[in-house]
């Protein structure tokens, strides 16, 4: 016997999200958006229940997850970290900043510092061109980025 | 109807007709990779992803050719469709198709499990390909091995009908495509091992694969190792099934019985005695059949505690999928153990004591048509002190590799008979290989104790077939018996919620993991598709228990001398001891945490 360990509140929720949608298996691509909007990621855990309220097997869970690069299995940091690599960013030298953010953070995209309070991942076009090089950290956008002032916003959140 | 032209060929075709199938019906052959059919068992796979069988549509729909290749197994025929299976330009990307295919595959040929079965390696020929032009990056995974199936993907051609077999054929879901583009590849959840997935072991997978991916666990060098081994006394016992298809790997048609020829080839391999499965075939049916009516009979004395129908626990594939799938309902299936496992408790403990040999120095082998007898020969119930019932299982394919080995013709091979005791059975044993033929043999057994009188007729015609599911009425001399028969797991699942939510009601149910039954096993010669082949057995099975001299389990001699001797009578303490097992919820369980 196999046993799924989540807290109540979780499995409270998740099965709430599955029957929002009428535990549909069609559903399955907009039931992990709203679980992993809740959680900012879907461990597997997470996977397990939702394929079992929605009676479809957790392979199939997975393949979905493992197939959207927008679907994560690792945990996001407290203030999660998106450098712009879009066309526009990257000629301004958005990969300079991508390098000082690993420099300064220690890990690499698709990591969390050990204290859980930064993670970083890469994204391509958040729509503000006008600004490249762009990053956003949470829901705040930093514009016409350099190396140098990563140091000043990363202050911000210590 | 609607009119195509096929090379020059015009044909008449039903519409939603392929270009592949119009091509096959019009006698001309497209060379397939991922495309997949298993005709009558409801199975096909046509993602259009290899573009092996691209054609070139010479006049489409509005009169003008198409400017790029179609693939012919996902491309349906229009009227007035003119079609080219084998110009230049088709054979140049074929070439091209299998050369981008061959870049990415581990050319190890030499050593690979599919070798001679392999349908790249046969395109690769086909397509007179000398060497593969393109170089690149290649993928790599870790290799994964289960007690029955080792999983190769650095070979897999993302074919995906193992993915198709284990989700909608088998319902099972233990495969998936998992990641994108170059990385993609078929796996359990969380890319974990087979073993700790809900994978049931069925092998279903591996008899479709098409490429070294997905192949059997080789035991042929540990029973070698075993025969060597002067201290060892090492019996063989064989599977109803394997008799009948064994023949198809010297070149005999599908088919042909070669049981005697078998019993001789294992002996000469060096098997110090030879017996039956079929025996111990014939002992669960004394087992099954008495637990079978024991709970007719106190459901019919008024008792509702009385678990109906009894389903059917032979076989080892379907045996883990109710344990994953079915966990409420795990005191229904029959206790008796699978006979492999029954022959393995008798030889072990009755036949050692009879002759004096020890335990440990027993080496038991099965030949089997299942790659599920394998794990099930591993569960740790079936040990004792370390030791287990059943030693080693060889596939039918493993067999039939040993005794080209030893430089033996099964079609030379003298007919021999069995070694006694545990050699000895009957017509209601044999066809334990097919769909349908247990709860048959059951029937025979059961009616006759129940009734105390001798069957009007023994062949129990409404009980066979090749649908999926099935059911008939069996009249018990005024009282009438439901029974239900599901082949392939899919449908066993829809016919166990039908039980379930009391939809319908049986007496008993028989369930066989592999379509067609133990004669579609996994372990069989492959087959590629072939569902004729698989019928040319089944009819075999039937004909092997119309020649037997003695077609009912109760009536085999052997048997009456087991129970007299050892046993007493069926379900007795001593056969709960030996023959009897009990079953393991493995399902998921959500638990709260903190």
């Amino acid at each position: 016997m196999a046993v799924i360990k989540l807290s109540e509140a979780k499995v409270n929720f998740i099965k709430e999200v599955c029957k929002s949608y009428g535990n549909k298996p069609g559903e399955v691509i907009n039931v992990l958006h709203k679980v992993q909007g809740e959680y900012g990621y879907l461990p597997a855990e997470v996977q397990e229940l939702v394929a079992k309220e929605l009676g479809i097997p957790v392979s199939r869970v997975y393949g979905i997850v493992s197939f959207y690069s927008f679907f994560t299995m690792t945990p996001k940091g407290e203030h999660p970290i998106s450098v712009c690599l879009g066309t526009a960013c990257y000629v301004r030298g958005a990969e300079k900043v991508l390098d000082e953010l690993k420099r300064q953070l220690g890990i690499n995209v698709g990591e969390v510092t050990p204290d859980g309070k930064f993670s970083l991942t890469c994204l391509r076009c958040v729509g503000a061109c006008g600004l490249a090089p762009v990053i956003e950290v949470g829901d705040k956008v930093y514009g016409r980025m350099t190396p140098d002032r990563v140091k000043d916003v990363l202050a911000e959140y210590k | 109807m609607i009119n195509v032209t096929i090379d020059n060929k015009q044909i008449q075709v039903p519409e939603g007709t392929t270009i592949l199938k119009a091509a096959r019906m019009a006698g001309i052959h497209i060379p397939t990779l991922c495309y997949f059919e298993l005709a009558g068992m409801k199975f096909e796979n046509k993602p259009g992803g290899c573009r092996v069988c691209v054609v070139e549509v010479t006049k489409d729909f509005n009169g003008r050719p198409r400017r790029n290749l179609a693939p012919a197994c996902a491309t349906d025929c229009v009227e007035g469709m003119e079609v080219l299976t084998h110009s230049a330009r088709v054979i140049n990307a074929r070439r091209t198709v299998v050369e981008l295919i061959l870049s990415d595959h581990p050319a190890d040929c030499l050593t690979c499990a599919k070798s001679g079965n392999c349908e790249l390696q046969s395109l690769a020929q086909y397509l007179g390909i000398r060497e593969v032009p393109f170089k690149g990056e290649q993928s790599h995974y870790r290799q994964d091995m289960s007690p029955s199936i080792v999983r190769d993907m650095d070979k897999c051609v993302m074919c995906r009908r193992c993915e198709n077999m284990c989700n909608n054929v088998q319902t099972v879901g233990a495969l998936s495509a998992i990641n994108r583009g170059f990385s993609a590849v078929v796996a359990p959840a969380f890319e974990q091992d087979l073993v700790d997935s809900p994978c049931v072991m069925c092998g279903q997978c591996v008899q479709v694969c098409p490429v070294g991916a997905l192949s059997e666990v080789d035991d042929t060098r540990n029973v070698m190792a075993a025969i060597n081994n002067p201290k060892k006394t090492v019996i063989v016992n064989t599977a109803p099934a394997t008799r009948v298809a064994l023949g198809e790997e010297f070149g005999m048609p599908a088919g042909t019985i070669v049981t005697g020829q078998m019993a001789a080839a294992l002996r000469r391999l060096g098997f110090d005695y030879v017996f039956d499965t079929d025996f111990a075939a014939d002992l669960t049916i004394m087992e099954e059949g008495t637990e079978l009516l024991g709970r007719i009979k106190k459901f019919m004395a008024g008792d509702k505690s009385v678990r109906l129908p009894i389903l059917t626990s032979c076989c080892p594939g379907w045996v883990n999928f109710f344990e994953h799938n079915f966990p409420d309902m795990l005191d229904v299936p029959s206790t008796a153990k699978s006979p492999m496992q029954m022959f393995g408790a008798v030889a072990k403990n009755y036949w050692a004591e009879k002759m004096g040999i020890k335990r440990e120095d027993l080496v038991v082998v099965s030949i089997m048509p299942c790659l599920a007898k394998k794990y099930e020969s591993k569960r740790k119930e079936f040990y004792k002190d370390g030791n287990p019932d059943i030693d080693y299982v060889l596939t039918t394919r493993e067999l039939a590799r040993l005794i080209k080995q030893f430089n033996l013709n099964l079609k030379d091979m003298p007919s021999e008979d069995y070694d006694d005791p545990l050699g000895e059975s009957t017509g209601a044993a044999v066809i334990f290989g097919a769909t349908g033929g247990v709860i048959e043999a059951a029937t025979r057994t059961a009616y006759e104790v129940f009734t105390g009188k001798p069957l009007p007729k023994i062949d129990f015609t409404e009980l066979r077939g090749i649908e999926g599911i099935r059911d008939a009425w069996v009249d018990f001399d005024g009282t009438p018996i439901h029974i239900g028969i599901a082949h392939g797991l899919s449908n066993a699942r829809k016919l166990l919620e039908r039980v379930r939510e009391g939809k319908e009601q049986f007496h008993a149910i028989e369930v066989m993991a592999c379509p067609g039954g133990c004669v579609g096993g996994a372990g069989q010669p492959y087959h590629h598709g072939n569902s004729e082949i698989i019928k040319k057995r089944t009819e075999a099975i039937y004909r092997e228990d119309a020649g037997k001299p003695i077609r009912k389990s109760h009536e085999n001699p052997s048997i009456k001398k087991i129970y007299e001797e050892y046993f007493g009578e069926p379900c007795s303490h001593k056969s709960h001891e030996l023959l009897h097992t009990h079953y393991f919820d493995k399902s998921e369980h959500v638990e709260i945490s903190e």
